[in-house]
């Protein structure tokens, strides 16, 4: 075969792939959400969204990553709907004009987990700033998300009231995993560390080791889920009709209802709050 | 230990089970990849070559980033390509954010420096070789990469055969141009990046053993190919 031949050959077989792998899904309808590796790796869009699309015929792509890189991807106008964890920065994002139609979806609540042996004895202490002080003074290991997640922002409000500046050098107790929930969570099970996660990836994760749930039930640690659209006026190509029927159904009583009804192992993770309206 | 081997119990359940969602994922890995390797071949080998065989101001410095750009980090790709295909970006109106085209141009891109360096330095050696002999035979330009390309054709396929293996093992690039949606943009590595931030270990682990057996039989086919082309000629 000649290289001119073979770069015919090349040529043809590149379009026919091109063909192959260009979306031949035009005409069905899809909407695409970004949200956090916390709602993703609960289970509950896989649980939520075949209910949503089996009733609209609209899909929804959900690209989930950490709420810090969610906001600037839509910022960029990446998505149509997005889903984060994080009202200071919800707010921001609707106030600078990048969102419109907040509302308030559903809440659960972070809890504190750590090994079972708890060298700093924080095992039932419903003080969370307490917890986080004892943790600092036994010089235990907690493993911090550090992705500037929704997570990652409560974690750091915490410490900031606790009075704790744990970032630096100077606290080697303090590992910053830079990572989402679960791969934090596999680090800390790893090195028998204390860390704050959302109880909906704690109760669906299953490589707990000697990790458990050892603070918990204190209105700090409150964790409030936030859907917003996309704002059509600053990225034309918005799919509103799709973006506004999912936000529509998902604070519906239906779609609610769903949220309340999902579980694992019989533990309800997320709790259906919207109370009507949005900003 | 044991906890390999139940994976290695799962990788079979996995595969003897034939589960629709894990084929869909294998198809769209081999899509992504072969298609990279398949755009990487075209444009990496006659670069390679042209660089190999021609003498022009700056050749150095294009061979020394050449062959650096063999290591760029799968991530910088994803973030590159992010920026140019968010919608912010310059190549935003074309919609490709997200999609599997997105993905095949960073793992094109990452690997098409393997295939170019690979080329360059199989035909440079045979031009050592066998330059003069071209040359006093009066062959031209065009007709000596031909020779010397076909001449290296088995170097070259290791070449190609390790860009293939780049970009079907990689993650960093996928999982920010394709955003790993379930039944969209979800690959072998982001399915097994999903499935350890879970903490499902195991599933893992298995979905680890059949990208392997995946690379095994590709590897194998090559060699299988090479190996009846040399008989066929000798």
């Amino acid at each position: 075969m000649t290289l001119a031949s073979l770069l015919r050959t090349g040529l043809a077989a590149l379009l026919l792939t091109a063909t192959l792998v260009s979306p031949g899904t035009a005409q069905e309808r899809s909407v695409r959400m970004l949200s956090t590796t916390s709602t993703e790796n609960s289970g509950l869009f896989s649980y939520l969204l075949p209910i949503f699309e089996s009733k609209t015929g609209i899909r929804v792509h959900v690209v989930a990553v950490g709420t810090g890189q969610a906001l600037r991807a839509a910022r960029n106008g990446d998505a149509d709907v997005l889903m984060v964890h994080d009202k200071a920065s919800e707010l921001k994002f609707i106030a600078d004009g990048h969102g419109i139609d907040r509302r308030e979806v559903m809440y659960n609540d972070f809890v504190i987990v750590g090994p079972r042996e708890d060298p700093a004895k924080i095992g039932g202490n419903k003080d969370v700033i307490r917890a986080l002080q004892m943790i600092k003074k036994s010089g235990a290991a907690f493993v911090s998300r550090g992705d500037d997640s929704g997570t990652h922002k409560a974690e750091r409000r915490l410490w900031r009231a606790a009075g704790i500046e744990p970032e630096g050098r100077s606290n080697p107790w303090y590992r910053e995993a830079g990572s989402g929930m679960g791969a934090t969570l596999n680090i800390a099970a790893g090195m028998n560390a204390y860390t704050l996660t959302d109880r909906g990836t704690w109760l669906s994760f299953r490589n707990r080791r000697s990790l458990s749930v050892l603070v918990e039930g204190n209105p700090l640690l409150f964790n409030q889920y936030g859907i917003m659209l996309v704002n059509p006026a600053r990225h034309p190509h918005v799919k509103v009709a799709e973006g506004r029927a999912l936000i529509e159904w998902i604070t519906s009583p239906e779609g609610q209802r769903a949220i309340g009804a999902f579980t694992i192992n019989g533990q309800q993770l997320f709790m259906p709050n919207y109370r009507g309206g949005g900003s | 230990m044991s906890e390999i081997w139940r994976a290695l119990g799962k990788a079979m359940v996995l595969i003897a089970d034939f589960d629709p969602d894990l084929v869909e994922i294998i198809g769209l890995s081999l899509r992504v990849s072969l298609t990279a390797v398949f755009i990487a071949t075209v444009i990496g080998l006659p670069v390679g070559a042209a660089v190999a065989l021609f003498r022009f101001p700056g050749r150095p410095v294009l061979v020394v980033l050449i062959n650096a750009l063999m290591g760029l980090p799968p991530v910088v790709v994803g973030l590159i390509v992010y920026l140019l295909l968010s919608r912010a970006g310059p190549f935003g109106v074309f919609n490709l954010l997200y999609t599997p085209t997105a993905m095949i141009i960073a793992q094109a891109i990452l690997i098409g420096p393997i295939v170019a360096a690979l080329t360059r330095q199989t035909v440079e050696d045979l031009w050592q070789e066998y330059g003069e002999q071209l040359t006093s035979f009066g062959v031209g330009p065009g007709r000596a990469v031909r020779t010397l390309l076909w001449d290296g054709r088995f170097s070259l396929l290791t070449g190609v055969l390790a860009g293939f293996g780049r970009a079907s093992a990689e993650v960093g690039a996928v999982m920010i141009v394709g955003g790993n949606i379930d039944h969209l943009t979800r690959v072998m590595t982001t399915s097994i990046t999903l499935e350890t931030s879970k903490g499902n270990l195991e599933i893992a682990l298995a979905l680890g053993i059949i990208l392997l057996i995946i690379a095994l039989g590709i590897n194998a086919s090559a060699y299988a190919i090479r190996d009846v082309a040399y008989r066929a000629e000798s």
